[in-house]
C-alpha cells in the first residue's frame, strides 16, 4: 500500500508576494496576514525579501522594511506556522542567516538557479550543524534536464537538507512534466521534493496537484496567488482542489476561505494577468522581471514581448535585470535602425 | 641591461590559478618555480605538466619547501587562505593574494598600484571588485556631489567559477562591498553576484549603478570612458556594454562593462579569471620592475 504523505504547506504570500508591490509590503500587511494565516494550518510561512533576505537592493528594488524588521513583526503573530525565509547565495550571506536566526526564524530554504547547486553547501551546512531545519530550493528548473536536476538533488542532500523545492520561476511547466519529474527524482535521489508553482500559463493548480501525484510532499503557495509576475499557485484553489482530490492535509478551508477575502483587501495591487505573462512563461523568462521589464519597455519605447523572447533566448536568470536594459536599448536601436 | 625575472610560486590549481600560470609563463619579469594543488589529476594540474612546470601535490607544503621564491600567487579559497597566512608570512616572499580573504592590501592598480608594490601582501579584491571600484570612482567623479549608495551586480559563467570560487561568495560579497566603500568614500555598498550555467557561456558582465538625483551625464560618461581607456591597458578585453545612463526607476546612473577573456585557460567568456589576474600580474611585474630598479 502506497504511504499516504501529509502535504505541508509553505506560504509564500509574504516573499514572493513582495515582487507584485515593487517589495513594498508593510508592518500593518504583516501583522494582519500572519494573525490569519496562523489559524489555517499553513505550515510554513516565508517572509523577506522577494529575491530572499539579503537581496534588497537597487538592482531588484529596496524593501520598505528591512527583512529583520518583517521577520520580527511575524513572529509576533505567528504561534503554529513555522517562519521561514528564503535566501539565495550571492545575495544573502551567512551573516544574514544568523541575524534572522536571531529575530526567530524557524526554518531556511536555501536556494539557487538550477545547476548551481554547490554555492548552498556552506550556508546549509551553517545551518545543519546548528540543527535549524534547512530546505533545498532549485530555481528556474525549465533551464535543466532532468538528470542536471538529479545531480543537483544529490549534492543538496548531501549538504543536509530534508526537502527540496522545485521552483518553476518562470511558469514554464506542465502538469504531465511536472508529475514526471517529480517522481524520477522522488525515486532516484531519494528525498522529499516540493513544487513551487506560477500560474503564466494557469497551470499553477494543476502543477501542483500534479506534483502531488508525482510524489511531492510540500507545496508552496500564497494567498489569492499574491506573487511575482503572473503569481503563485493560489492558497484558496489549492485547498480546495487539494479536498476535491482527497489529498491529505492540516489546512482548514472555511479559515483559507476567509484569509482569501482578507488578502483581497490587504493586497489590492496593480497587478492584472496580461498577454505578457503568458509570453514571459512561453519564453522562460524568471516571472521578477515582470515589472522591470514593463518600465524599461516603456524608458526605451519598445514593445515588451521582444525583451522577453530576447531575454529567454540569452537564458538570463533572476538577478540579471540589469541585463533587461542592455537588451532594452539594443532593441530599441535596432528598430530603429530599420525605420 | 637585461632584467632578471623574479621566482613565483602559484598555490591553488584551478581556473585562476591556471589562468595565472599561462600568465607568467608569458610575462618577461616572472618565472613560475612551483605551482602547487592537491591533485596530480585535476585538469589544472594536467595543463601544468603538459607546460612543463614544476608541479606538486603536497599543496602549501610544498611551497615553503621552495624558499627561492621572490612572489607567491594565492590562488585557493578566502578559507584556505586563511589557514595558510602564517606559513604563506613565513615565507618572506610577496603574497599576492586573487582570493576574496582580504588579509592585505586591497589593490586596484589602476588607483594604487605604486603602493602596493611596497606592501608584502596585496589582496587584489575580486573579479566583480577589479571591474566596479574603477568603474565606480570615475563615475563618482563625473558627479557633483558624493553619492550616498553605490551598487555592483556581476554575472559571471558558470563554467569559469571553480570550487574556490564557489566556497568563498559571502567573501566575495564582503570584500566587493568594502573596496568599493574604502576607495569611493561613500558610506553605503552593495555587491551581488550571479552564476549563469547558458550555452554558450556568457562573457562576464559587471553592472555599476550610483545612487544619485543627479541626472545630466555629460561628465560622467566622459569620466567613464577616460577610466575605460585605462583600464585596458592592462586587461584587453574590458569594454563597455552599456553607457553610463539615468534609469528613472532606480533614481540611479546605470552603466554595463563586459570583459571578454585572453582564452589563456578557459575560452574568451571566462573573462572574470582575466580581469583579477591581469591585475594580479600587474602588481608582480611592477614589484619585479622595482626591484630591478633597486639592483642597478
Amino acid at each position: 500500500m502506497q504511504r499516504v504523505e501529509i502535504m505541508k504547506i509553505y506560504d509564500v504570500t509574504l516573499r514572493d508576494g513582495s515582487h507584485a508591490v515593487d517589495h513594498k509590503i508593510t508592518s500593518d500587511q504583516i501583522c494582519k496576514y500572519c494573525k490569519h494565516v496562523d489559524l489555517t494550518g499553513v505550515d510554513y510561512v516565508e517572509v523577506g525579501h522577494g529575491i530572499g533576505i539579503g537581496a534588497s537592493s537597487l538592482l531588484i528594488g529596496r524593501g520598505a522594511l528591512t527583512d529583520i524588521e518583517m521577520l520580527r513583526i511575524a513572529r509576533r503573530h505567528l504561534h503554529r506556522a513555522k517562519l521561514s525565509i528564503h535566501i539565495v547565495p550571492g545575495y544573502g550571506t551567512i551573516d544574514d542567516i544568523a541575524e534572522a536566526l536571531e529575530a526567530g526564524v524557524d526554518s531556511v530554504r536555501v536556494a539557487s538557479h538550477c545547476t548551481e547547486a554547490d554555492i548552498t553547501k556552506k550556508h546549509i551546512k551553517y545551518l545543519s550543524n546548528r540543527n535549524v531545519e534547512v530546505f533545498g530550493g532549485l530555481m528556474m528548473i525549465h533551464l535543466a534536464t532532468d538528470e542536471q536536476l538529479l545531480d543537483q538533488c544529490k549534492r543538496m542532500k548531501d549538504y543536509g537538507v530534508k526537502c527540496i523545492t522545485l521552483l518553476d520561476s518562470a511558469g514554464n511547466f506542465t502538469p504531465a512534466r511536472v508529475t514526471k519529474l517529480v517522481k524520477f527524482l522522488r525515486e532516484n535521489a531519494k528525498i522529499e521534493i516540493g513544487f513551487h508553482a506560477h500560474d503564466n500559463l494557469g497551470l499553477s493548480i494543476g502543477n501542483s496537484l500534479a506534483a502531488i501525484a508525482g510524489g511531492a510532499t510540500m507545496l508552496d503557495a500564497s494567498i489569492n496567488g499574491f506573487g511575482a509576475g503572473a503569481g503563485n499557485a493560489s492558497l484558496e484553489n489549492l485547498a480546495a482542489a487539494m479536498e476535491l482530490e482527497c489529498a491529505s492535509n492540516e489546512l482548514k478551508l472555511p479559515s483559507v476561505l476567509d484569509l482569501a477575502t482578507i488578502g483581497q483587501q490587504l493586497f489590492a495591487s496593480d497587478s492584472v494577468k496580461n498577454t505578457n505573462d503568458i509570453i514571459s512563461g512561453l519564453a522562460g523568462v524568471v516571472s521578477v522581471f515582470a515589472k522591470p521589464v514593463t518600465a524599461a519597455a516603456r524608458q526605451y519605447q519598445v514593445d515588451p514581448k521582444e525583451i522577453y523572447f530576447e531575454l529567454g533566448r540569452l537564458k538570463a536568470i533572476a538577478g540579471q535585470e540589469d541585463l533587461i536594459i542592455e537588451v532594452a536599448q539594443r532593441i530599441s536601436r535596432n528598430t530603429k535602425h530599420k525605420k | 641591461m637585461k632584467m632578471s625575472k623574479l621566482n613565483v610560486g602559484v598555490i591553488g590549481s584551478g581556473n585562476i590559478g591556471s589562468d595565472l600560470l599561462v600568465k607568467i609563463t608569458r610575462s618577461q619579469h616572472l618565472e613560475c618555480k612551483i605551482f602547487c594543488g592537491r591533485n596530480l589529476e585535476s585538469p589544472g594540474m594536467q595543463f601544468a605538466q603538459q607546460k612543463e612546470v614544476n608541479v606538486s601535490d603536497r599543496s602549501i607544503d610544498a611551497l615553503i619547501e621552495q624558499t627561492d621564491l621572490d612572489i607567491i600567487f594565492d590562488a585557493t579559497s578566502a578559507e584556505t587562505h586563511f589557514e595558510n597566512l602564517s606559513k604563506l608570512e613565513s615565507t618572506g616572499a610577496l603574497i599576492i593574494d586573487m582570493t576574496p580573504a582580504k588579509t592585505g592590501f586591497l589593490c586596484v592598480p589602476d588607483i594604487n598600484l605604486e603602493e602596493a608594490v611596497k606592501e608584502r601582501n596585496v589582496n587584489m579584491i575580486t573579479c566583480g571588485g577589479q571591474a566596479s571600484v574603477p568603474i565606480a570612482l570615475a563615475i563618482c567623479k563625473g558627479l557633483q556631489d558624493l553619492p550616498k549608495y553605490i551598487e555592483t551586480i556581476s554575472t559571471i559563467a558558470s563554467l569559469s567559477a571553480g570550487t574556490g570560487t564557489r566556497d568563498s561568495l559571502d567573501e566575495y560579497i564582503k570584500t566587493t562591498q568594502l573596496a568599493l566603500k574604502k576607495f569611493s568614500g561613500v558610506k553605503n555598498t552593495k555587491a551581488l553576484i550571479n552564476l549563469n550555467p547558458a550555452t554558450p557561456p556568457i562573457n562576464m558582465s559587471t553592472t555599476v549603478m550610483v545612487e544619485t538625483e543627479e541626472t545630466h551625464l555629460t561628465q560622467v560618461t566622459i569620466e567613464v570612458q577616460k577610466c575605460v581607456d585605462r583600464l585596458q591597458r592592462y586587461i584587453p578585453g574590458i569594454h563597455i556594454k552599456v553607457h553610463p545612463v539615468y534609469d528613472d526607476r532606480r533614481s540611479a546612473v546605470v552603466t554595463t562593462i563586459g570583459v571578454t577573456g585572453m582564452g589563456d585557460y578557459l575560452p574568451s567568456y571566462a573573462g572574470n579569471l582575466d580581469i583579477i589576474n591581469c591585475a594580479g600580474i600587474m602588481v608582480a611585474e611592477s614589484y619585479a620592475k622595482s626591484r630591478n630598479n633597486e639592483d642597478i
